[in-house]
């Protein structure tokens, strides 16, 4: 594989790894989109969800994209246009920059990036400067309250989501994310391997630190009060529709996916099988068919985390924006800092 | 002035001096923010202009008028049995307990009473329709506050309800059913055990909203100590129904008052709460459908046999008189004030419907609160646009 690769000239490595990774967002946020926003959603609120377009209306993001495609690019007459119409590009770019330092199997992936985790946390708070300028460029008071919003909830739970990785980064004694898949699959339980060393076992606060921090990062209900339909009307959004719109949608399902990749990456063992199951000791000896294999046992992992975040948003009422920040700052901050002292702690004693 | 009102106002003259000191300082100036006419959380379209600094209300003011449609005006140039069609419409999702005050002011002005399997049925289709009244808002509640999911069950469970309205009176939303003298028809054959079975799945509702909404966490700290009425200011401000029982006052007027209605012929509880905050308003409102199934069921036990019509000439003409009637509606206390000249239509008509009364505490209560209790706060008050214009 490592051959075949290097065979082929440095623009063809390149174009292969840029499709390869737009695959790798759009992908999970359509399938996303199809199984949890249409019909898991729809089978917890005892009703059928889309029926018509497609066999069971799996056709019917095909419709809907379509249907944005075609409406005309509106935006408000006092509205700031360069800012406004380059906002949701701004949004999905971070997630895009985002998948490209996540692995998918032992020589399946896009940059090898020594500084991966730092990277990731870094530049998943772009999306922020993309939805606060859509706030005040909107020229709308609702949507200037919903980007101020959505910029203090981010930045309030940006911080528990990086104190909750520094565990693992701890315990991993790496930053780069194919290593810390390589330890935890590698990794033993007092000695035994069958089940290698995910991080979700030991690092159990961390992960849950970490999937609320996501799920305040991606604004989704408990922590939806940037866009909050029945109050602030969609908050940053109200002003945007066609693709521009459809690009803030997309925009929303691929980082919740991205961001189920990474949590997987970081607690769950990532692409990896336990490496003692078939005799492997390092990355070099992973067989090659771990490439194929290696970006569905992602995936799998990815919609079960996904599973978790919806299942969450479809059945809780949201948060008020005081309560949010109390929680952030007073609960999961201090948690986040007693399970990094608890992890070095723990790691200097073993 | 309770010490909850106390401390509320002391909040906000405290916040009102903070924000005073920055703008001072930093210069910055409020917002004027307009919720409405069209905006989701206000049903319909109620305005509500907010002074906002930050997010904080400073001071707000409901603005309605955007859907009168003139009942009162239009009653005048109709016969008695015709108005009934017309009040169907004010208070919409519980349309049958618009018509009962209005039927019961005539009746009282030509001195009939209807015959008592008349009065069971009216009550019965009154209790069935504050079930699906009342159910829907449970439903809302979560919608306002950003649960999606309790509103489908509402819409679900909502629908046997109406079912069950259609069923005796052929109309699911406006039945324009009551008649002076009694009812239009007897129960169909069979509806009586389908009711049953109806009102124990509405109980299975009530407990499903209870667990998905009653019992979150994130619910009670969107509710609880939000939206405080205490109990003076209340009735100062003459608010009714589950508004003015959230607050701790023990009135009903299904209970308080004698009408010719089979309520008082039957055990049940008026539900109070002394909290006066907007989870007391809807706590309140969830128990009170979960009582009406357990009256409708009591009253089908006693259904007397009869007929459910009285005599009654085939050409109305209502004698010469003023009359007010008020009963307890789904929203709040509904009444109308009929004047009669001895005419076949009523002379004039006041309609005191329960939301117009109940939102006037809003400019009292959001002084001070944060944009999303707004939201909360105008949700628990819970009124419905046709009952606030008519």
């Amino acid at each position: 594989m490592l051959g075949l690769i290097a065979s082929i000239p440095y623009w063809a490595q390149s174009l292969l790894r840029v499709l390869g990774g737009i695959v790798a967002v759009l992908l999970p946020a359509g399938t996303i989109v199809y199984v949890f926003l249409f019909k898991m959603m729809s089978f917890m609120q005892s009703r059928l969800g889309p029926m018509e377009a497609g066999p069971f209306g799996s056709l019917q993001l095909f419709a809907e994209v379509g249907k944005w495609l075609q409406k005309e690019d509106l935006y408000p007459e006092r509205a700031d246009r360069f800012i406004f119409k380059i906002a949701p590009l701004i949004v999905l770019s971070s997630t895009f920059l985002l998948v490209a330092v996540v692995p998918f199997g032992p020589d399946a992936w896009f940059t090898d990036f020594e500084a991966g985790v730092f990277y990731a946390l870094a530049v998943s708070s772009v999306s922020v400067l993309g939805i606060l300028i859509a706030g005040w460029s909107s020229a709308n008071k609702y949507s200037l309250l919903g980007g101020l919003r959505a910029a203090g909830q981010l930045i309030a739970y940006e911080l528990p989501m990086v104190l909750a990785v520094i565990g693992v980064v701890i315990q991993a004694g790496t930053m780069n994310l194919q290593q810390i898949v390589v330890a935890q699959n590698a990794g033993s339980i007092f000695g035994w391997d069958g089940l290698g060393n995910p991080y979700i076992l030991t690092q159990f606060v961390g992960f849950i630190i970490f999937m609320i921090a996501v799920q305040a990062e991606l604004t989704q209900t408990p922590f939806d009060m940037p866009i909050a339909e029945s109050e602030l009307v969609s908050g940053y959004m109200t002003e945007y529709s066609g693709f521009r719109f459809l690009i803030f949608f997309i925009g929303e399902f691929a980082t919740a996916g991205v961001f189920a990749l990474i949590a997987s990456i970081l607690f769950l063992g990532g692409w990896g099988v336990p490496f003692a199951w078939f005799g492997w000791t390092s990355i070099d000896s992973v067989d090659n068919w771990m490439n194929v294999v290696g970006p569905l046992i992602m995936f799998t992992k990815m919609m079960l985390l996904v599973f978790v975040i919806m299942w969450v948003r479809f059945s809780y009422p949201r948060f008020r924006e005081d309560q949010l920040q109390r929680f952030a700052w007073k609960v999961l901050i201090p948690l986040s800092l007693v399970n990094i002292m608890a992890t070095s702690v723990l790691k200097v004693a073993f | 002035m309770t010490m909850l009102g106390d401390r509320q106002q002391l909040a906000y003259i405290a916040s009102q001096a903070a924000d005073a000191r920055v703008n001072v300082e930093l210069e910055t100036e409020g917002m004027t923010l307009n919720i409405g006419p069209q905006h989701p959380a206000t049903h319909g379209t109620l305005r509500i202009i907010a002074r906002l600094d930050g997010e904080q209300v400073l001071w707000a003011e409901p603005s309605c008028g955007y859907m009168h449609r003139g009942y009162e005006k239009l009653t005048e140039v109709r016969t008695f049995p015709q108005v009934t069609a017309l009040i169907n419409r004010i208070d919409w999702l519980g349309s049958f307990a618009n018509e009962v005050p209005f039927i019961l002011a005539a009746e009282q002005l030509m001195g009939i009473e209807a015959p008592p399997r008349a009065q069971w049925i009216r009550t019965i289709l009154f209790e069935l329709s504050r079930i699906a009244n009342v159910s829907l808002f449970l439903g809302d509640l979560g919608v306002q506050l950003g649960a999606i999911t309790p509103v489908f069950f509402a819409f679900r469970d909502r629908e046997y309800v109406l079912n069950l309205i259609e069923g005796a009176t052929g109309g699911r939303f406006h039945p324009n059913f009551d008649r002076i003298g009694g009812l239009k028809d007897d129960l169909p054959a069979g509806w009586i055990d389908e009711t049953r079975a109806v009102m124990r799945k509405m109980r299975k509702f009530c407990d499903e909203i209870e667990g998905l909404l009653f019992g979150n966490e994130i619910f009670e700290a969107r509710t609880r100590g939000i939206g405080v009425i205490p109990r003076d200011v209340a009735l100062q401000y003459g608010l009714s129904g589950a508004n003015l029982r959230g607050s701790g006052v023990d009135w009903d007027l299904r209970r308080d008052q004698k009408l010719p209605m089979a309520w008082d012929k039957i055990d049940w509880k008026v539900w109070t709460h002394p909290d006066g905050d907007s989870y007391a308003r809807c706590w309140i409102r969830l128990q009170e459908v979960r009582e009406s199934t357990f009256i409708v069921e009591k009253l089908l036990d006693s259904l007397p046999s009869g007929p459910v019509m009285a005599k009654v000439p085939r050409i109305i003409k209502v004698p010469e008189g003023e009359a007010w009637v008020a009963t307890e509606n789904p929203l709040g206390e509904m009444g109308y004030y009929v004047v009669s000249k001895g005419e076949l239509g009523p002379f004039r008509v006041k309609i005191r419907s329960a939301s117009f009364n109940n939102i006037s505490i809003v400019p009292w209560l959001l002084k001070g609160v944060y944009v999303p209790d707004i939201i909360t706060i105008l949700a628990s008050l819970y009124f419905i646009l046709g009952d606030i214009d008519r």
